[in-house]
């Protein structure tokens, strides 16, 4: 935690309410983002529960597993899910435009322009915490490798149809959600800790429901009472007033009201299937009817408070102006959506369970410097960042005092004014430390002379001033300008070129496949070799998971 | 419930697929033994006293045996501040030479080949001290010696089919034998207590041990929620008394000697605190950006930066490693040296991601 938000918690805990630490929203919103609260069962190692999901926030579509021991009622919920979730995100999928984007010709190997469809907008998820994402990691985990009776007729256990296809979008979507700074899905808590600071601790702010008490306190609480209540209250029967936003539920919760209800739709279960005669099943019928209604109305009940904070949270977040460089960043998650839309549409198998040696080595380069791209435009569209750049002397805020024209001692001198900045901050310059500024969007650099006798500092402009010996006009700074120097580049540069697959050094196993060890299906999962799961891995890399009597997804 | 049909399912037919797992993990010269070939000694006894007794002799013959076998359940002692606590792991294996393993058997899964880290390192630190407990009793036998490396037993992916993971717990080891060893024994903190207190839940009231339990000094920090039954009472006396760490404990770093909130604020906005220390310095800088950057933003509302939309694939390293950089003026050959390193470390996951970071970033900000 930075000194500048560690000093807007405690004028949080003075107050009583949480402060801003941002002055525009940082991530996109989408119009209608589809939310979704899951919960899992205790014990069971994310076996789902129930969840709620939707686009319109006064009408939740509610599944339940009743007894989520039993694979068919649990295949039965995720076949629902699909159904929920698969339908939006194709409603995205064909609303595309063209765009250009750079390949490698296969022929002359050289780059080249090609025009492909680009979906004009891309669907969001939106989960109540962290916890929550990991969980729609699991889910697409547990979901992509299944088979359904269509594709595999001799499956002992066949996976309801389109399963597996959510699978592989809940899996791209939980990889996505690793990117700095992007936001196809997203958790409230998350979004709500990036602009506000509470007068609690980071770990005490993964409670959506105290976060939101800081943020937005109900009635004349102060937000450190208010929270407080979301914290501990209990109503008469011990039941959390504020239930947690999951995915994992409150014991209290989990022995005192479902575990009773989940014997009684057994019972209920076990009389049907004993049942004789036809009046008789009929009246078991009605009581098993009956059994699991009450459980779906008590997790509806539990989950109902978790879904309205999260859209609470959306109107929080909706009342932030967006910043100005967020749609850039959209326009990538759109890039990543429409990929994995072709990727489906062009029958390629599911992602594979593990990354070959090249591909972890994009992700991780892509996610680094998504990271430094984040940070670097979060400070160029919020001052309130960037103040704490300044702090730490990565960049400052400076009044233009001087503008002196020089030329570069080459054969065709082209323009190299001199700008004396006068400043408050205390930039970290050195000897030619390179400085950028935003001009019309695009960065301009310019690098550190020297200090002026009365401590201002000199800086020389590089570039963006056209080709003509004269700079174009607009391109260099007057006197009187106020200007925002950053000592960070504005835009990330391509590291070096990864090998292709085929070509990964035996440093890092060798290309994927090549050691002759067969993908899954081999008895033991974790011990094979790395990469031999590579998405150039034959059929084999893509079987099923083996299925047992008891599972728990 | 599942944990425990799970840990009967492994341990089945005495053993066999648990010590096949364990010879195919661990390795070693002695194929695993055949269905029912290793030995499963009862350890039953009455009282703890006399359980660690008998676990005691049966690792001794196990030991002398020259074959395997598993003891299921054992109960071993370890002295705590002072006090002896009775452990019981899930197993222990003796090799036919002598080698005692810890095995664990736990119940969240094993997906493609990697579980939870913050379970696993539970379970890590859980079997660190079994192998401290087992140490002192092989000290005693001859011949025998404990493995520090344990073996952890999940069940693989989505099914119940058990697999296993191999955990190095030297870390753990060296960590929980300093912790014992500094530990305050029972007595001298019983010392420091006011005469006649008591923490006995069945004959005080509530009052009473409330009393009881505001004589007794308590660091609160957040972690604590998650593991404290007392927490919350802590944390209402942490912020009663308007503590810093309250926050959390990486708050406390750049503050210096100021520990109350109120002090930071005073300092913060010039109230108190003496200028020339960099603390309340920094603090003061701090306060006065917030501020002014909180006043721009209210005099020009909806205020949206200039959009570039240029795509610049491609990394150069995080910037919060920058500062690191640009501050420890690293030369531009180390720099360079990171980079490679850390490249070809890139293929084995996600865990390198940080070190990654600040060498790539090193080497761009050296190379600018």
């Amino acid at each position: 935690m930075s000194l500048i938000s560690t000093l807007a918690r405690m004028e949080a805990v003075a107050s009583g309410s949480a402060q801003p630490l941002a002055t525009v929203r940082h991530r996109r919103i989408s119009d209608r983002p589809l939310v979704l609260v899951p919960l899992t069962t205790a014990g069971e190692a994310g076996a789902p529960l129930g969840a709620l999901v939707g686009t319109e926030r006064d009408a939740p579509r509610l599944l339940t597993v009743a007894q989520p021991r039993d694979r068919d009622l649990r295949f039965a919920f995720l076949g629902e899910l699909a159904e929920a979730v698969l339908p939006y995100l194709d409603e995205y999928a064909d609303a595309v435009e063209p765009a250009e984007r750079s390949e490698a010709d296969p022929e002359t190997g050289k780059r080249v322009k090609v025009t492909v469809e680009l979906c004009a907008d891309a669907p969001q998820i939106v989960v109540p915490s962290r916890p929550g994402i990991d969980f729609v990691r699991l889910l697409g985990r547990s979901m992509r490798f299944r088979r359904t009776a269509e594709e595999d007729p001799d499956a002992a256990y066949p996976a309801p149809p389109r399963v597996p296809l959510l699978g592989r979008w809940l899996t791209h979507y939980g990889e996505r959600a690793r990117v700095p700074g992007s936001s196809l899905l997203l958790a409230a808590t998350d979004l709500l800790n990036r602009h506000w600071a509470t007068g609690q601790s980071s770990l005490e702010d993964q409670h959506l429901g105290a976060l939101l008490a800081w943020i937005d306190p109900p009635g004349s609480l102060s937000g450190a009472d208010a929270a407080l209540h979301a914290e501990l209250d209990r109503d008469p029967a011990g039941q959390l007033v504020c239930p947690p936003a999951g995915p994992a539920t409150d014991p209290a919760f989990d022995n005192k009201l479902l575990a009773p209800a989940v014997e009684a739709y057994d019972r209920a279960r076990q009389a049907l299937a004993a049942a004789e005669d036809g009046p008789r099943a009929e009246e078991r019928l009605a009581r098993l009817t009956a059994a699991e209604h009450a459980i779906r109305a008590l997790l509806a009940d539990v989950m109902r408070p978790t879904w309205d904070s999260v859209w609470h949270a959306l109107d929080l977040l909706r009342e932030l102006p967006e910043g100005g460089r967020v749609a850039d960043r959209w326009t990538r998650d759109r890039w990543s959506f429409t990929g994995h839309r072709d990727r489906v549409r062009a029958g390629e198998p599911p992602q594979p369970r593990h990354d070959d040696a090249v591909t972890a080595a994009q992700k991780l380069a892509s996610r680094e410097s998504a990271q430094g791209q984040l940070e670097a435009q979060e400070a160029l569209d919020d001052p309130l960042v960037l103040a704490g750049r300044r702090l730490s002397g990565e960049a400052f805020l400076s009044e233009v005092t001087e503008v002196v024209m020089a030329y570069s001692e080459s054969r065709r001198p082209s323009p190299r004014p001199l700008v004396t900045v006068r400043t408050d901050d205390r930039p970290q310059l050195g000897e030619g430390v390179k400085v950028y500024r935003s001009l019309d969007g695009k960065p301009q650099s310019a690098e550190f002379v020297r200090y002026e006798e009365d401590g201002s500092p000199v800086l020389r402009l590089t570039d963006r001033m056209g080709r003509a010996k004269d700079p174009a006009p607009g391109s260099v700074p007057e006197k009187g300008d106020r200007i925002a120097w950053t000592l960070f580049e504005h835009d990330q540069r391509g590291g070096p070129k990864l090998p292709d697959p085929e070509d990964t050094p035996w440093t890092h196993g060798g290309p994927p496949g090549a050691d002759g060890t067969p993908g899954v299906g081999a008895p033991d999962g974790s011990g094979a070799a790395r990469g031999s799961y590579g998405r150039t891995g034959t059929d084999a890399a893509v079987g099923p998971d083996p299925m047992t009597e008891e599972d728990f997804l | 419930m599942r944990g425990n049909a799970f840990e009967a399912k492994v341990k089945a037919d005495g053993g066999t697929e648990l010590l096949r797992l364990l010879v195919e993990r661990l390795g070693g010269t002695e194929p695993p033994p055949g269905p029912g070939a290793a030995a499963t000694p009862d350890l039953s006894a009455s009282g703890p006293e006399g359980r660690v007794a008998r676990t005691a002799l049966a690792l001794r013959e196990a030991t002398g045996s020259g074959g395997w076998t598993l003891l299921d359940h054992p109960l071993l002692a370890l002295e705590v501040a002072g006090s002896p606590a009775y452990l019981e792991p899930d197993a222990v294996v003796v090799r036919p030479d002598g080698r005692w393993t810890v095995v664990e058997i736990k119940s969240f899964p094993m997906i493609d080949g990697s579980a939870d880290p913050s379970k696993v390192g539970a379970a890590a630190r859980q079997a660190a001290v079994y192998v401290l407990a087992l140490e002192r009793v092989a000290a005693r036998t001859a011949g025998a010696e404990v493995a520090d490396r344990v073996l952890l037993v999940c069940p693989r992916d989505f099914s119940n089919l058990p697999t296993a993971s191999v955990v190095d717990v030297r870390k753990q080891l060296s960590v929980t034998r300093r912790q014992l060893a500094r530990l305050t024994r029972i007595e001298d903190i019983a010392d420091t207590v006011p005469e006649g207190t008591t923490f006995d839940l069945e004959h005080c009231s509530g009052d009473e041990l409330t009393a009881a339990v505001d004589s007794v000094p308590a660091s609160y920090a957040p972690e604590c929620l998650a593991a404290c039954e007392l927490a919350f009472h802590c944390r209402a006396r942490s912020r009663e008394a308007d503590a810093v760490e309250a926050l959390g404990r990486g708050v406390r770093g750049e503050l210096g000697g100021l520990t109350t909130v109120a002090s930071v604020l005073a300092a913060a906005h010039g109230e108190s605190g003496d200028p020339r220390d960099p603390t309340v310095a920094a603090l003061r800088r701090a306060a006065e950006l917030r501020a002014e950057a909180l006043a721009s933003a209210a005099a020009a509302p909806g205020r949206t930066g200039g959009g570039d939309g240029r795509d610049g694939p491609g990394p150069a390293g995080s910037l919060s490693a920058c500062e690191a950089a640009s501050t420890g003026g690293t030369s531009s050959s180390g720099a360079t040296t990171t980079s490679t390193r850390t490249r070809s470390r890139a293929g084995t996951g996600e865990a390198a991601a940080t070190g990654h970071g600040h060498g790539r970033s090193a080497s761009a900000r050296t190379e600018s």
